[in-house]
């Protein structure tokens, strides 16, 4: 079915805005559809370019997918989120030359997860900076670099290192603007993986999301897609106030479509604003970082059961894009809120809360909030797979908000 | 048309104590008088990984005079700031600079306003040097509108930017590394400039001084670690608190200096060498050796942990203010009188000044809202009772 969809002439795009390739130019794309389907995650340029080959001993008008990639100006291109982030650090750090980079491992070595691949050739010592293990010193010299005028990205090799510099993030960072009445204002971007990674252990495995997205004066991102990963970054870097730019390590590898307005140098993401990754009727679900990843499968497998979810992809933890998220529940009456990190005084308790304030009169069931296990990070694999949210975690507390299918039980 | 007798002999055979004979009974205005003259510092410095600078400095009856009035204004300053603390119109923390003055004094004249300095909570005679009003100081302790933070910092967040003042911190030690990051920025943008870090010696344990220092001496950065030791970390002696309390030798690789900060033209002398090294050799420490003769901050009487005669013995024979007026009177640059009627105004100054601080009004509660963000954005904040009291960030 979906073949000839693809054969068809198109004036419809996908859903998420790639459009169609045209209608079929020859006999043989009508009868061999199959040879010129699109298909997913898969090299489609060599198996077209071998497909052509077979096909030009007929020389035939053929016009196979691989051109029909590179001809259409907003055709999807495939980027990882870790290229994404290297070409916003070096985009960002051509168009000013007050931006630089500081962390661990982060010019020599290339980064310790390659973000930073290739800046230290491109830019030099005195703006590519490998520090010494001493986050609290390095933090503190950024943000002292800040006041005077530059504009550093500080590269925490993961944010539960960041903990020794929390006091420069929070008080001499986030506070100052208000403490000086606005005289001083501190540009400055924190940036790392955040979260669980896998099989890291404890003390390497810990969300800071609901920490930092406490503080007043800072600015909290989280991107999930590499058009996340660009667009945020760049516009944390261009944001005068300080920004915490939550990654994640487990994300790093993975690759999704961006158009050409993404790769374009001056590609912008708001700060604030949430993005609904999949509109529905019946439930909204937010999520952020790699739990948009989780919350998509839901929503996928929610699909067969009938329930049609929303899924917020919140972008954004400080500011809340609050609005979005209580739109969307005023429209579904259903909220599951999905995070990595510990449950108590979490981003979901927040925006349960903010729902409850402003659209109580619109909720049908009672928020779910699906987190991570109220435990310090456990290395053995099955333990660690039941302290971290997975997807079948969330389709049950949807279908626990869709149709409260798990009775109370009385207390004995 | 210069006096004679100033500039004739050597000068290292002048004692302060022994004025000067003068039989001439005209005397030019001094207050623009910039002859020089050579004085010897009290004691000689005292180097550790380089070598110390003379002890002779150059200066002159301007700055003699300039050095005797400030010291005056920021003495009376603290003083007035006691009063007011006691009369509730200062809340919180107040800790007060008096008889540190020669360090904030000593430090200006050898240096420009391009230079950034940085200090933690002690900064009111800080700001004063660096060019602050005392209206903006009053002001800022009361909580006012005309405050120098608006009334939004208090006592430890006062913040001077058009003269690279930066602040004002609370975090013991934290200030560092900033500082040290104001002397990258200053490195990265090629200015020829320094920066002077300032800490006490509670504050010289901390180890992110020693994590900036690392990396200030590991790139060359042009910052300047001043430890103003009053000896005392809030209660704490520093026998107590430092296994060395050589603060001047704990950058061990990082060259220091040792000098007397109750001396304006040691501290001047110390601060200039520094100036000329940090910005060809990198950081260098200068430990101040200065007293304060409140208490941590005005909860604490200060004398549990001293005793008054160590008090009283100090203010007699170190006194900054003392010390320039005895060289001023012994140069005959001034007579008594004079310097005396120079205390009166700026008492009157400062009286006056607090009169109109106390007339500015405080903040205006939407200012409860204000610079939580350079760019906010648009996005909503909330008081207490959100269902009542909301704003939007500008």
């Amino acid at each position: 079915m979906g073949a000839l969809r693809d054969c068809q002439v198109d004036a419809r795009q996908t859903e998420d805005g790639t459009p169609l390739p045209p209608r079929a130019s020859s006999i043989i794309e009508l009868l061999f559809p199959f040879f010129f389907q699109k298909r997913e995650k898969k090299s489609r340029g060599e198996k077209m370019l071998v497909v052509r080959k077979k096909m030009l001993g007929q020389s035939l008008l053929i016009r196979p997918a691989v051109s029909v990639l590179r001809s259409y100006s907003s055709s999807a291109k495939q980027m990882t989120v870790r290229d994404a982030l290297n070409s916003a650090l070096d985009e960002e750090m051509s168009a000013d030359q007050k931006v630089f980079l500081m962390g661990e491992e982060v010019g020599e070595y290339q980064g310790a997860y390659k973000i930073s691949k290739g800046l230290l050739e491109k830019y030099g010592p005195e703006r590519v900076l490998d520090t010494p293990i001493t986050e609290a010193g390095f933090a503190g010299i950024a943000v002292g670099a800040a006041y005077h005028g530059l504009k550093p990205v500080v590269e925490f090799m993961t944010f539960n290192f960041s903990m020794q510099a929390i006091d420069h993030i929070i008080n001499s960072a986030a506070k100052s603007n208000y403490m000086s009445a606005g005289q001083m204002s501190v540009p400055i971007v924190f940036r790392g993986p955040n979260g669980a990674a896998a099989g890291v252990g404890a003390q390497h495995s810990q969300c800071y999301a609901a920490w930092y997205a406490s503080c007043p004066g800072l600015k909290v991102l989280t991107p999930y897609s590499s058009e996340d990963a660009r667009g945020l970054l760049k516009a944390a870097i261009r944001d005068p106030d300080p920004v915490v730019f939550l990654e994640n390590e487990l994300l790093y590898g993975e690759s999704f479509s961006v158009s050409d307005e993404v790769l374009d140098s001056s590609f912008c993401l708001p700060i604030g604003k949430a993005k609904i990754e999949r509109v529905g009727r019946d439930v909204t679900i937010t999520a952020f970082s790699k739990m948009v990843g989780h919350a998509l499968k839901a929503a996928e497998i929610l699909e067969k059961d009938g329930i049609d979810a929303e899924v917020i992809n919140l972008r954004s933890i400080r500011p809340l894009d609050r609005s979005t998220i209580n739109a969307s529940v005023r429209k579904t009456n259903r909220l599951i809120t999905v995070e990595e990190g510990f449950p108590q005084h979490g981003v979901g308790a927040e925006i349960c809360a903010s729902v409850v304030e402003e659209s109580f009169a619109y909720l049908d069931a009672p928020v779910e909030r699906i987190a991570g296990a109220d435990v310090p990070m456990p290395y053995a694999a099955n333990l660690e797979r039941l302290a971290v949210p997975q997807v079948e975690d969330i389709v049950r507390a949807a279908k626990r908000a869709c149709y409260r299918s798990v009775p109370l039980a009385a207390a004995a | 048309m210069a006096l004679s007798y100033l500039r004739s002999s050597s000068s290292r055979s002048v004692n302060l104590l022994k004025p000067l004979s003068s039989s001439l009974p005209l005397r030019r205005p001094i207050s623009t008088d910039t002859t020089p003259i050579t004085v010897e510092t009290s004691v000689p410095f005292t180097s550790h990984q380089c070598d110390a600078p003379s002890r002779s400095v150059e200066t002159n009856p301007k700055e003699l005079l300039t050095f005797f009035r400030d010291m005056a204004l920021m003495r009376r300053m603290e003083i007035a700031a006691d009063s007011l603390y006691k009369a509730k119109l200062i809340r919180g923390f107040c800790h007060l600079y008096d008889g540190q003055e020669a360090v904030a004094v000593g430090m200006e004249a050898a240096i420009t306003k391009k230079d950034c300095i940085i200090t933690a909570y002690r900064d009111h005679c800080t700001f004063i040097g660096r060019g602050g009003t005392l209206l903006e100081v009053f002001a800022e302790l009361m909580g006012r509108q005309a405050g120098c933070s608006k009334g939004k910092g208090g006592s430890m967040h006062f913040y001077k930017k058009d003269s690279n003042f930066y602040g004002g911190h609370g975090i013991v030690g934290a200030q560092v590394p900033l500082g040290c990051g104001l002397a990258f920025a200053q490195k990265y943008s090629k200015d020829e400039t320094v920066t002077f870090a300032l800490y006490g010696d509670g504050a010289a344990n901390q180890g992110q001084l020693f994590e900036a220092l690392n990396i200030s001496a590991l790139w060359d950065l042009p910052a300047i670690l001043v430890c103003e030791n009053n000896h005392y970390g809030m209660g704490t002696a520093e026998w107590r608190a430092a296994k060395s309390p050589a603060y001047y030798k704990r950058g061990d690789y990082v060259p220091g200096l040792k000098v007397d900060g109750m001396d304006a033209l040691a501290v001047k002398q110390a601060c200039k060498f520094a100036k000329e090294h940090a910005l060809k050799n990198g950081p260098i420490i200068l430990e101040m050796d200065t007293y304060r003769y409140h208490g941590h901050s005005m909860s604490d009487p200060g004398s549990t942990y001293r005793t008054r005669d160590e008090i009283s013995g100090v203010r007699q024979e170190r006194d900054p203010i003392e010390r320039i007026r005895k060289l001023i009177l012994s140069h005959d640059l001034a007579t008594e009188k004079e310097l005396k009627d120079i205390e009166k105004e700026v008492r009157k100054e400062v009286d006056d000044t607090i009169t109109q601080a106390k007339e500015s009004p405080m903040p205006e509660p939407s200012k409860l809202f204000t610079n939580v963000y350079a760019k906010g954005l648009g996005v909503e904040s909330f008081g207490a009772d959100r269902k009542e009291v909301r704003a939007t960030l500008p």
